[in-house]
């Protein structure tokens, strides 16, 4: 080891600077309700998401119910299957996935991590998650209005999503939609400003950004990508708002509706699809990111080993983030473009893929002679890992402009996705709730029904969304509540799609029972102490478990190490942790 | 999407340029060690207030930046009319500049620790910024007057959206002015309003320039101005 100093790793005196002044809650309403510290409104964000998640898995399994024994079931009428759709879609990547990873995780482990002791702007924090169950609540009342939620699939493609024709879209149904978006994006902001700002101006002494965990750097890359994504949707927003309640035509061009000349004329549905594409494509790497850092760590910590190429995995992250943003428009091939672009955003496409996969290698090699502990949180990473290559494998050939033509709007694409952004993400949740749950609530999650949780939820992914690729070579379109009698397509099918909706069941089922766990263990589960993976973040030396207000003791930790300390030779313990200060061969924790 | 593009490359310079300065070339797995070596992490030079208000200026710069990149693909078509611009505009573009100015003199005053001139100062800002919002609306009039509505054609439209996103801005930056005014004239210690003066400086600076460039391409000398630099170009 080199010591950067000529004295060496003295013990220096902890910062006296750098603290800020605390809000201190009076009343049991500002501890848990209206509260401020980050540690409460993280809990508050991902109660809320996993709420509303519930939501989207239930009408997954309404579609796969209808796709599987189509006709059975006489309330799923085609109407019915695009509204189910489309809420799924837009609630599984919006109000779960990216609320859980920035608004949850980011609250609860970015100040913990970097050593503050709560967000810089706390009350805005608060502001946040208030906005952000506004827009939730929103949404849940579009499943009440008159004409039901919107239908309009989760791009909300104009000039249908504002028509008649489609489910929701004369009614209050889009705008309920719209207003929705537009305040999940306002509460969003609100919560970013601090999770950079915490990021770029908390963080403790001795807390460089190269001694930053990756999951820090995962949640604040996201955090800025998303930062200048959102306000792409949010102006396509605002306009769709404008085309459909005030009758102006930037979206909407002319159209015979009904046998009527519509009040519209002139406007550009491509425009739409560029604004969307500008965020849609970035939301696929703001859910990412935050993914692959956990992931690091998790398997770091579980694999007890320094994590490979720790460098590379900083600049791939904001690689990736910096390219995500000249990719939009492969999103567009089949809406005619000139060719040159189309070659443009297929090779930025393709260059994506480097880092991503220096990313899986650098997994690997810090797996490769790890002391390997089989714990949940390491089984969902490894999981993530496979998961993320199969997905990132199909994503080549959809890259591709000549592959993606056929294959576009075909339920191949759908398992594609639901690969790479649905289960891989959604793993990484689940591991990283089973590893910082113990912090959370001082209690381990049950082991056993994580385990039946975890092969249930591996297995039953694989087993719905791989025949579904097939289903979709074949050529079953997406977005088809229904295939009657086509003559292009086998029997095979039909049974196949049965079995996906058993598998999606089945699936389903265990996630209640992870959701009964989380209830069960924080009386039950067994008490987890500090620091039950003897992990080296910050998080884990805190004064308690769960950590009390303001994070640390009186002195905030400082910081004498990066956050990969396992298995150093000639340690006494097989980790030590960042604010440990004595060298190396003497360190650990005595 | 040019302008968006423009606008990401400003941004990513800016990170860029910090990236650099934040030693992303170290070896942190080699450097155990005590933290003097480490400058960067010591007590913040600057508020995070002003680096939240930076960042939230992205937010904005970035949402302005896609209207108008949505303004130019929809002037590229055969059938754009462009909407008659009401003079008035000009005389709010004034009362914007010397709602900066005043902004700028507060800041100034803070410094000083002119209280009388802070307060001023800061009335001065308020008032223009008022005439602003209330001369825009003026000019909806006009527009209104004039037959053009905003459901009629793309590009009054968008006049509209535009100038109403803009408006907003202004208007939320009216509520901290406005608790920024009622402290300094109810006689708070100077010490405590120097930040909230120097945030909405910089808040007005930054929207002034929206302001200019949204200004500039309604106008269309900015289409005249691209149109240059392609012919120009080939
Ligand atoms: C057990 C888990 C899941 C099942 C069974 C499931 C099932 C489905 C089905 C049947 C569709 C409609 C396909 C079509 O007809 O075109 C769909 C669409 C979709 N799902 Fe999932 N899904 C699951 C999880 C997720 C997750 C975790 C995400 C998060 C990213 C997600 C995101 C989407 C999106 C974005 C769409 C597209 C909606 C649209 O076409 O507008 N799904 N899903
Ligand atoms: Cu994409």
């Amino acid at each position: 080891m080199v010591d950067v100093t000529p004295h060496g790793a003295d013990l220096i005196p902890p910062a006296e600077v750098g603290e800020m002044e605390l809000y201190h809650p009076h009343s049991w309403w500002t501890k848990y309700v209206f509260a401020q510290d980050a540690k409460v409104i993280a809990i508050q964000y991902s109660g809320t998401a996993l709420a509303i998640g519930l939501v989207a898995l239930v009408l997954s399994w309404l579609m796969r119910l209808q796709l599987g024994f189509p006709g059975t079931f006489d309330f799923i009428t085609p109407e019915a299957y695009y509204q189910f759709m489309t809420m799924h879609g837009m609630i599984m990547v919006i109000y779960l996935l990216t609320a859980l990873f920035l608004g949850g995780f980011g609250n609860y482990l970015i100040p913990l991590m970097v050593g503050a002791r709560d967000m810089v702007f706390p009350y805005v924090n608060m502001l946040s998650y208030w906005i952000y169950l506004l827009a939730v609540l929103v949404l849940v009342a579009s499943f009440f209005a008159p004409g039901g939620p919107t239908g309009a699939g989760w791009t909300l493609y104009p000039p249908q999503a504002i028509l008649s024709g489609t489910p929701g879209g004369t009614g209050p149904g889009i705008i309920l939609m719209l207003v929705s978006l537009i305040l999940f994006i306002i509460g969003f902001t609100m919560g970013g400003l601090n999770y950079v700002v915490t990021v770029l101006q908390a963080r403790t002494r001795g807390m460089t950004l190269m001694r930053l965990p990756l999951t820090v750097w995962g949640i604040f890359t996201a955090t800025v990508m998303a930062l200048l994504a959102f306000p792409a949707l949010f102006v396509a927003c605002v306009m769709m708002l404008f085309d459909r309640a005030i009758g102006s035509s930037f979206f909407m061009p002319a159209i015979v509706e009904m046998g009527e000349q519509s009040p519209h004329n002139g406007g550009s549905p491509i425009m739409f699809q560029h604004l969307f594409w500008f965020f849609g494509h970035p939301e696929v790497y703001i859910v990412a990111l935050p993914a692959f850092g956990i992931v690091s760590d998790l398997i770091s910590t579980h694999a007890r080993k320094n994590i490979f190429g720790y460098r590379m995995m900083v600049w791939a992250i904001v690689g990736i983030g910096a390219l995500s943003f000249v990719v939009w428009a492969h999103h567009m091939y089949v809406s005619g473009m000139h060719p040159y672009f189309g070659f443009f955003f297929a090779t930025t496409t393709l260059i994506i893929a480097v880092p991503t996969a220096i990313k899986v290698y650098n997994w690997v090699l810090t797996l490769w002679r790890g002391d390997i502990h089989l714990t949940i949180p390491m089984l969902f990473a490894l999981a993530f890992i496979v998961t993320f290559v199969n997905g990132g494998l199909t994503g080549l050939f959809l890259g591709n402009v000549v592959v993606d033509v056929p294959l576009s709007d075909t339920m191949f694409v759908v398992a594609h996705f639901h690969m790479v952004m649905g289960v891989a993400p959604i793993l990484v949740v689940f591991g990283a709730i089973y590893h910082w749950y113990p912090k959370i609530s001082g209690r381990m999650l049950n082991e056993f029904m994580g385990r039946f949780h975890f092969w249930v939820t591996f297995i039953g992914a694989y087993l719905i969304f791989f025949p579904m690729h097939y289903v979709g070579l074949v050529g079953v379109p997406r977005r088809y509540p229904e295939l009657g009698d086509t003559a292009f397509i086998p029997p095979s099918v039909h049974t196949l799609n049965e079995f996906i909706t058993v598998a999606a069941l089945t699936v389903g089922f265990a996630q209640l029972v992870f959701l009964f766990n989380l209830f069960w263990s924080i009386r039950h589960g067994k008490k987890a102490g500090d620091n039950p993976w003897r992990a080296t973040t910050l998080e884990w030396q805190t004064a308690g478990t769960p950590p009390p207000h303001g994070n640390f003791g009186k002195e905030l930790p400082v910081v004498y190490r990066w956050a990969y300390d396992y298995s150093v030779p000639g340690a006494p313990e097989d980790f030590i942790a960042q604010n440990d200060p004595r060298p190396s061969t003497q360190g650990g924790h005595a | 999407m040019s302008a968006i593009l423009i606008f990401l490359g400003l941004v990513t310079a800016i990170a860029g340029w910090w990236l650099a300065r934040q030693r992303l070339m170290s070896k942190p797995w080699l450097e155990v060690g005590p933290i003097d070596a480490f400058p960067e992490t010591e007590a913040p030079v600057m508020h995070p207030a002003k680096i939240g208000l930076g960042v939230f200026l992205a937010v904005v710069g970035a949402i302005f930046a896609l209207l108008i990149s949505a303004y130019f693909m929809r002037m590229a078509y055969a059938d754009w009319q462009a909407t008659p611009m009401p003079w008035l505009l000009w005389l709010n573009t004034g009362m914007l500049v010397l709602a900066s100015v005043a902004l700028q003199c507060a800041v100034v005053a803070a410094h000083k620790g002119q209280l009388d001139n802070l307060k001023f100062a800061l009335l001065t800002g308020a008032l223009t910024s008022v005439a602003f919002l209330g001369g825009q609306l003026l000019a909806w009039r006009d527009l209104a007057a004039g037959g053009y509505y905003a459901a009629d054609n793309p590009a009054v439209s968008f006049f509209y959206l535009i100038t109403a996103m803009h408006g907003l801005h202004i208007i939320g930056g009216l509520f901290v002015l406005g608790r920024a005014n009622v402290r300094a004239w109810r006689g708070d210690k100077l010490a405590r309003l120097v930040l909230t003066t120097e945030l909405c400086a910089m808040y007005w600076h930054a929207l002034l320039v929206v302001w200019l460039v949204l200004f500039a391409v309604l106008m269309g000398w900015a289409a005249d101005f691209i149109d240059i630099c392609r012919r120009l170009l080939s």
